[in-house]
């Protein structure tokens, strides 16, 4: 007898989905508590300077103080209290600009993807424009021309990031309108309100939730970004972004004070990407393009 | 085919038109530009005297008019702090930022095709899940920070390469790296997803069918296939890629155009800002008309319709 | 006449699905067999097992796997594209799809000698000019030059029977060549075919499931249910006097002139075909045949009706006198 196996393929993908999903919950479910119970679970005033004590080193490292588990800023601030702070301002940040760009970007999408011909050249005109203009760039000069807050921030995140919002809703919502059921409601002299929300938005909610998760770990590290750089939320607001930037002139003696809020910004960042990498693979819908 | 690209073309000069537009816009709607450059400290008497210098003091569409006009022609004024024409401030940065792009997309390109194709080909393993996981991490990576953590290691404590600035070759190995990180877990997603639909193909089936081996099946007929999408998209990530050097520029204190943005911003030299915005922009849209190109070049299907 | 190819005992499961059952065929020199059932019989499997093309996931058994006397069921990768494209060659079921739209016909046709002969460009496109020809391609010149989606779907066909005899291969398996054609289409390829093996004295697996095909261009049939190979006889004998209760079933389901009499039904075979499980004994055809009896869950004998004629039933050659068809 011969026994020629060629080696198995496939079936694992939702596996791996099960064991993303429940990382990436499991992150960001924490950082969303830690972010609604700041206030009650922060050791330390966060904004609370005490110039005698600058620097101090996190409690496990050499040097380290007890009494602040992360060690102390540049301004001697409890820096465990200002991460959890830090993790307020991320999610806030994610979820409203995600609001935002989300309300923007789905009814460009579905308005294009509905009705067609000219509306959708329309909305195809001002996705590839969108797409064009520089987002970093366009932020800052904003920001420096009005003086950067917090609500600023939001509203022009969410002013440039609708785009992955629109191309999704637009074909998903295409895909919808010609599917033969759609046809059969058509026919039956519904109207189009009813099939927008009874056939149309169920069908792409799921597409749409994948986009969410993108776009709001997108939101979180240009929210840092443009922290670090100066213009996103404002001092003494403990934004991970600012955090960095404000630690950067001592990285080079004591590296912990800007590998903390990287790091916490990296975990979150992460653990949204799992969320939406699990649920776009058990939904079985591919946005790679 | 030739119709399409005219159509393709019209659509850009419009989308141009339309950023310009914008561009003008920009720093307009956003409060009283004289006031903006005059600073915090200036006077009523200052402020006039700006508004005055600037022709700020014209109705807006004549201003808008007047603008257009020269950007068109590549005029985009004179900076209000360097003192110089902007297009010899941009046209002397560019070479940085270009090389800095293209280093970037070339590392990019060296890391995510082959992660993507080895993810492909042992698809459903812990191969695959490993490139999978890689791809997650880079994709939240924030790229400032990875900026810094590779000066902390690689400047500072191996010492191996120059901690920032502009100069030698050296200079832009490690912005590099960090604009790659941010242009790689598409590249590689789009590979491997690209090369799994090629080799679940018939012609790959026909390829063994025909007894060829497995580098010529991998490579010259699934790879093949899987990098028409794969090369228009770097085309575009690229564009995506210098207008995100910004941040990687300010970091690494990279003297590009990004960096002068940076600067500009950071003095109210609104012509500056104005400027690299649109030149960045015009980038992207050539960049994805080049991207349609290559793919036409690319597909037979496209280039002989 | 020798054997060109000798399936014995072949068992090919893909995940959990029994896809082929010990099923044996021999296929002779300058030969035509065809491989008759409905879909998802185990056909393509079977054929794609000899070329060593199985999809992932799927494992494979031989008792014997000989190509012209050698045995190749223990070959690797390596030993098998060898064979491939040069001694052994396939057909697909799918023109449009199975040609590479990004290279040309001539680029596609000409690596195969490349690969397996190292022969010079200039001589290789010649070579597939030649072939173009032979399978009744006009203009081969400018063919070669174009790219697949150009070619009308026949055409494609025509470039992919051209290309798999660009070694002269000893045995060619067509896996449904026709199906995705017009039937007029159809006419012209088969009787290429038929021409060709004739001409070139090549041995061919014809996998169908059209019997009026198999009527015309078979020298040998062997009839497959559920992953086994029922009967299998020369082809006059078969159409003449099938013994296992699935041919005779699906030899009444064929409207031939002059025998089917107007208002008189067409036959049918009630039920489907069963999805069969690793570990299932038995005759597969059971719980859809008439004759079936408790014998038919045991080991199924195979009977001798003599002159190449072998069944897999438990029933005796001949039951029930006439042929049914």
């Amino acid at each position: 007898m011969t026994t020629i196996a060629t080696t198995a393929g496939g079936g694992r993908r939702t596996l791996l989905g099960n064991w993303g999903f429940l990382v990436g919950a499991g992150i960001v479910g924490f950082c969303a508590i830690v972010a609604l119970l700041a206030p009650w679970i922060v050791p330390y005033d966060p904004f609370a300077i005490d110039l005698e004590r600058r620097l101090v080193p996190p409690s496990f490292m050499e040097g380290g103080d007890p009494r602040n588990f992360l060690g102390t800023d540049q301004l001697g601030r409890d820096y465990f209290s200002r991460l959890i702070y830090g993790a307020r301002i991320s999610m806030v940040i994610g979820v409203l600009t995600v609001i935002t760009s989300g309300v923007i970007g789905i009814t460009l999408g579905v308005l294009g993807g509905f009705y067609g011909g000219k509306i959708d050249d329309a909305v195809v005109f001002a996705i590839t424009t969108r797409l064009s203009i520089p987002a970093v760039l366009v932020a800052l000069a904003v920001a420096a021309l009005r003086g950067s807050s917090f609500m600023l921030v939001v509203l022009v995140l969410g002013l440039l990031l609708w785009d992955r919002f629109a191309v999704v809703a637009r074909s998903t919502t295409m895909q919808i309108r010609n599917l033969d059921y759609v046809a059969a409601a058509w026919c039956a002299g519904v109207s189009r309100w009813w099939v927008l929300t009874r056939e149309v938005l169920p069908n792409i909610a799921t597409h749409l939730a994948v986009v969410a998760t993108l776009e709001m770990a997108l939101a979180i590290l240009l929210e840092a970004a443009l922290s670090f750089l100066g213009l996103g939320v404002p001092a003494p607001l403990p934004s991970w972004g600012l955090m960095i930037s404000e630690a950067k002139e001592y990285m080079f003696f004591t590296p912990w004070v800007i590998i903390i809020p990287g790091a916490a910004l990296f975990v979150l960042v992460l653990g949204v990407n799992l969320l939406g990498d699990a649920l776009r693979d058990m939904m079985g819908t591919d946005l790679s393009r | 085919m030739l119709r399409f690209f005219l159509r393709r073309f019209a659509v850009a000069v419009l989308v141009a038109l339309t950023v310009l537009t914008l561009a003008f816009l920009l720093t307009r709607i956003s409060g009283d530009l004289a006031i903006s450059i005059a600073g915090p400290n200036a006077t009523q008497q200052d402020i006039e005297t700006i508004r005055e210098a600037y022709g700020l003091n014209r109705p807006l569409h004549v201003q808008y008019l007047d603008w257009l006009g020269r950007a068109v022609q590549g005029d985009f004024g004179e900076s209000y702090f360097f003192r110089d024409r902007v297009a010899n401030l941009i046209a002397a940065r560019m070479p940085v930022t270009l090389t800095l792009g293209l280093v970037g997309l070339a590392i990019a390109l060296v890391v995510s095709l082959p992660l993507g194709i080895l993810a492909a080909v042992r698809e459903g393993t812990w191969v695959d899940r490993a490139v999978t996981m890689v791809a997650l991490v880079g994709q939240a990576m924030p790229s400032f920070w990875l900026g810094l953590v590779l000066m902390v290691v690689f400047g500072l404590q191996l010492a191996w390469l120059p901690i920032s600035g502009t100069g030698s070759w050296e200079h832009f190995v490690m912005p590099g790296v960090v604009l790659a990180f941010s242009a790689i877990p598409s590249l590689t997603r789009l590979t491997r997803s690209g090369m799994i639909e090629a080799l679940a193909s018939d012609y790959i089936r026909t390829a063994r069918a025909k007894g060829l081996s497995r580098l010529s099946i991998l490579v010259k007929h699934g790879f093949r296939n899987a990098a028409i999408p794969v090369v228009s998209i770097a085309a575009v990530q690229l564009g995506f890629m210098l207008g995100g050097s910004i941040v990687i520029e300010t970091v690494f204190a990279l003297h590009g155009v990004g960096y002068l943005a940076w600067e500009s911003i950071s003095k109210n030299d609104f012509p500056v800002v104005q400027a690299v915005v649109l030149v960045l922009a015009l980038l992207y849209i050539a960049l994805t008309l080049l991207a349609d190109l290559l793919n036409a070049v690319l597909d037979p299907r496209l280039r002989t319709s | 006449m020798s054997a060109l190819l000798e399936i014995e005992g072949l068992r090919v499961t893909i995940g959990s699905t029994a896809a082929v059952r010990g099923a044996s065929l021999t296929v002779n020199k300058g030969e035509t067999h065809c491989l008759v059932g409905e879909s998802g019989c185990g056909k393509s499997i079977t054929a794609l097992s000899v070329m060593g093309l199985l999809p992932k996931g799927s494992r494979r058994e031989t008792t014997a796997l000989r190509f012209a006397g050698q045995e190749i069921g223990r070959f690797g990768e390596r030993d098998m594209s060898r064979l491939r494209g040069d001694r052994m060659a396939m057909i697909f079921q799918e023109p449009m799809t199975s040609l590479n739209p990004a290279y040309t016909v001539g680029s596609q046709m000409t690596e195969v000698l490349r690969r397996h002969r190292g022969t010079p460009r200039a001589q290789a496109v010649d070579r597939a000019a030649e072939l173009l020809a032979r399978v009744g391609i006009t203009a081969p010149g400018l063919r070669l030059g174009q790219f697949p989606h150009q070619l009308s779907g026949g055409l494609r066909q025509r470039v992919m029977i051209a290309m798999a005899l660009m070694c002269d291969p000893e045995l060619l398996i067509a896996d449904e060549p026709t199906t995705a054609l017009d039937v007029t289409v159809q006419a012209q390829i088969l009787r290429l075919l038929a021409g060709l093996q004739k001409d070139l004295g090549l041995g061919i697996l014809l996998i169908t499931h059209d019997l009026g095909i198999v009527a015309r261009v078979a020298d040998r049939v062997s009839v497959m249910y559920a992953g086994e190979v029922v009967e299998s006889a020369p082809t006059a004998a078969l159409f003449t006097a099938p013994d296992h209760p699935y041919t005779r079933g699906l030899l009444s389901c064929v409207p031939v002139p002059g025998k089917v009499k107007r208002d008189e039904p067409l036959g049918s075979i009630p039920g489907v075909v069963p999805r069969i499980q690793p570990g299932f004994a038995g005759c597969g055809f059971r719980d859809r045949c008439a004759m079936a009896t408790p014998a038919c869950a045991g080991t199924i004998p195979r009977r001798d009706a003599g002159g190449g004629h072998e069944v897999l039933c438990v029933l005796e050659p001949r039951w029930g006198g006439a042929a049914a068809a």
